[in-house]
């Protein structure tokens, strides 16, 4: 191990300082998710609002971050500008590699700079630096000037914002290193209301290993799981969208503004469509072999002559639902050429799609007009949702402004609650049923990856609300020592909790190994904890009409039994935030 | 004698897994810089990746400025490194015209050493041992 305990990063905006903590508690939060709410606990402040300059955005990798392949993806944690309270979003690029080889456990990034500014870390380096000039460029624009101006090419992060993040979008990302996010729950926009338009992070240190054959031996191991076996097949094969063919077969694609669980027509935005027309290539996280990343292109003629553009960008299942199924968009070329905008604008695509699908709909019944859309929307319009994409980033007029605060407060505001596809914030795309729906209503992150409640959906027939409250809060266990670690939970099938015991253990972790159980535990509480203590209240959330309207695979959805699930999952998550901690 | 080539590396992914095995295996250090190849995006992610790594030159410019020895020739192309008797002068690095050697913050050069354990960890077979016999070694007919 490189060290038992927590290196920790404080920069101040303000004043262009920082300060180095060293911290306890390996044993106890292991890093990660726990690592981040323990820091969020000790520099955060539940009770002033997210844009307080003193509230910390946090960047946190686990304890086997670069040991093992697919420990690859970075914690941010920070209290959200869609609802004020504590939370998480996930990204992987060069990000968690670039912190490790940074020598940093964490880096909590605090203040408001005075100017548009970008922080750049390294093992040995810490500047802030006023960029004023990339304020209101878009990602493209900035990604490349960054390159530019900082030196480590290949051996380093870039994390930026667009003009969504500028302009107050709760539904801003951050993006990594250009093919991933720190996407939902408007992370991008804490980060901009830092006045910070960009984190460079050079990872130029190293750590001698130990002199043991157990930990070589033990990676050899896992590295041929995961490339040997057809454990990691669907992400390396046709990825994640593999998902729309098999959700659309099963009735749980969410269509049209999920007016639909699937369509006859969507053999044009398939998986399968998407790599044999517009694949370009792929790539991987850093530490991945496995190299999930799908890259498609758009090629535009800019004139008549002839003349040509091209770009490269990056596809998944969830951009592919918010932006093709969810709008009825089902061109593979046409979902891109939307993608490519979101990209450049720095929107939460998975937000953005379901809101403008809302937004669809409530002009197709007259809750809204053009006069609020200022262009017109109709499902399969790829046009104008690029036209109100730049709306949304930019905060045009007041309609696109409080759409982008979410989609719930523009229901609020202008009728049009029951089609709002929200669940906690924009759904994810999974129409498998009730049980998901909660999940996501419910948990901490309200992302389709908190718990598998989607296949806890497909695998059990009976309607057992005991039975899936415990495999919702177990499963939940298990990931938040995934994303303690952190893992891609794309492994998770490999690395069960006695391989990740035996991977601690050979890079010295043995307490922590020991105890994992009650670690995983530990964490999970203390990240309930700590989003209660910033204002949570599950007992006020509920599910909107729309999904107790759809029928899927299984029939139609069942009222009384979501009910039901909502409210003895409001319980449990009461109690695991009331549960003593170690 | 065999030498590393990364004849595919339009293939490559960047996922990094070649220079860490590297790291791990032969420097016996966690790392993605102390290592014998090393992965950088040409010009940012959108247009591919290179490897940084020795092309085995024969006679190699970083053996023949190596004031102490550590460097030295090795037989058909790259260098073989005797790091007891290294100086730390980075003169090998100055010298080497691909940028293949890493210095580290101390001053120690990592450079490729042509034993190919890094070629099992890349998933899209980019690297491969080649026959020295198969290419012509630089300046070798120049020399006969």
């Amino acid at each position: 191990m490189i060290r038992d305990h927590f290196k920790v990063l404080i920069a101040n905006l303000a004043s262009g300082k920082g300060t180095v903590a060293t911290i306890d508690g390996r044993d106890s939060v292991a890093g990660g998710s726990g690592l981040a709410a323990l820091l969020f606990n000790k520099y955060g402040y539940p009770d002033r609002p997210w844009n307080d300059p003193e509230q910390p955005l946090i960047f946190a990798i686990g304890p086997l971050t670069g040991y093992f392949p697919l420990m690859s993806k970075t914690i941010c944690a920070f209290k959200s500008p869609y609802h004020d309270q504590y939370t998480e979003s996930h990204g992987g690029g060069r990000s968690a590699l670039s912190l490790r080889f940074a020598d940093l456990d964490a880096l909590v990034v605090k203040g408001r700079a005075a100017r548009p500014s970008c922080l750049a870390v390294g093992s040995r380096h810490l500047e802030v630096k006023e960029v004023h000039y990339l304020w209101g460029k878009d990602l493209f624009f900035t990604g490349k000037t960054l390159r530019k101006m900082y030196s480590g090419t290949g051996h380093r992060s870039i994390l930026r914002i667009g003009p969504a993040g500028e302009n107050g979008a709760a539904m801003a990302g951050i993006n990594v290193d250009s093919y991933r996010h720190f996407g939902r729950l408007g992370c991008g926009t804490a980060m901009g209301s830092k006045n910070l338009k960009a984190i460079v992070i050079q990872g130029d240190g190293n750590f001698p290993l130990m002199d043991s054959k157990d930990y070589t031996n033990l990676f050899q191991e896992v590295h041929a799981k995961l490339t040997d076996t057809d454990m990691m097949s669907k992400y390396h094969n046709l990825g994640t969208p593999v998902n729309v063919a098999v959700l659309n077969q099963i009735k749980a694609l969410p269509v049209r503004n999920l007016q639909q669980t699937s369509d006859p027509d969507i053999g044009g935005i398939t998986g399968e469509k998407f790599a044999e027309t517009a694949l370009l290539r792929n790539a991987a996280c850093s530490g991945c072999p496995v190299g999930c990343i799908h890259i498609g292109y758009v090629r535009e003629r800019f004139q008549e002559e002839n003349r040509y553009l091209y770009r490269q960008v990056p596809y998944d299942y969830e951009p592919i639902f918010a932006m093709g199924a969810m709008l009825s968009v089902k061109n593979c070329f046409s979902v891109l050429g939307i993608l490519d905008v979101v990209e450049k604008m720095g929107l939460d695509v998975m937000s953005a799609g379901v809101a403008l699908a809302w937004a669809t709909e409530a002009t197709e019944k007259g809750v809204i007009t053009n006069q609020e859309t200022i262009i017109p929307l109709s499902f399969g319009g790829t046009e104008g949702y690029k036209e109100a994409i730049l709306h949304l980033a930019h905060g045009t007029n007041e309609f696109y402004r409080i759409l982008a605060q979410g989609t719930q407060k523009a229901a609020e505001r202008y009728g049009g609650k029951d089609f709002a596809c929200v669940l906690g914030q924009e759904m994810g795309g999974y129409a498998t049923g009730e049980v998901f729906f909660t999940s996501q209503a419910l948990g901490l992150r309200h992302s389709h990856l908190d718990t598998a409640g989607y296949a806890f959906d497909q695998k059990e027939k009976d309607k057992n609300i005991p039975k899936a409250m415990d495999f919702l809060v177990k499963d939940e266990q298990g990931r938040v020592l995934l994303t303690s670690m952190v893992a891609c939970l794309f492994a998770r099938s490999v690395y069960t909790d006695e391989l990740l015991s035996s991977c601690l253990k050979s890079v010295g972790y043995n307490s922590l190994a020991n105890n994992l159980g009650s670690v995983s535990q530990n964490i999970q509480s203390l990240r309930w904890k700590t989003r209660l203590a910033t204002g949570y209240k599950p007992e006020t959330v509920t599910i909107p009409k729309r999904f107790s309207e759809i029928t899927t695979w299984k029939g139609s959805i069942d009222p009384a039994y979501m009910q039901g699930l909502m409210s003895a999952y409001t319980q449990r998550i009461l109690e695991l935030g009331k549960r003593e901690q170690s | 004698m065999k030498i590393l080539t990364a004849p595919r590396m339009e293939r490559c992914i960047g996922c990094h897994s070649c220079s860490l095995a590297c790291a791990r295996l032969v420097h016996k250090r966690l790392s993605w810089d102390t290592a014998g190849i090393r992965i950088s995006s040409s010009g940012g992610l959108s247009t591919g990746f290179e490897a940084r790594t020795c092309l085995a030159c024969d006679p190699a410019p970083c053996a023949m400025v190596c004031p102490t020895g550590a460097y030295s020739q090795r037989k058909d192309g790259g260098v073989i490194v005797r790091i007891n008797l290294c100086i730390r002068c980075g003169e090998c690095a100055r010298a080497c015209p691909v940028e293949a050697i890493y210095l580290d913050a101390t001053g120690e050069p990592f450079v490729c050493i042509h034993c190919g354990r890094c070629i099992p960890f890349c998933p899209h077979d980019c690297l491969e041992l080649t026959e020295v016999g198969s290419r012509t070694a630089v300046g070798k007919e120049a020399a006969s």
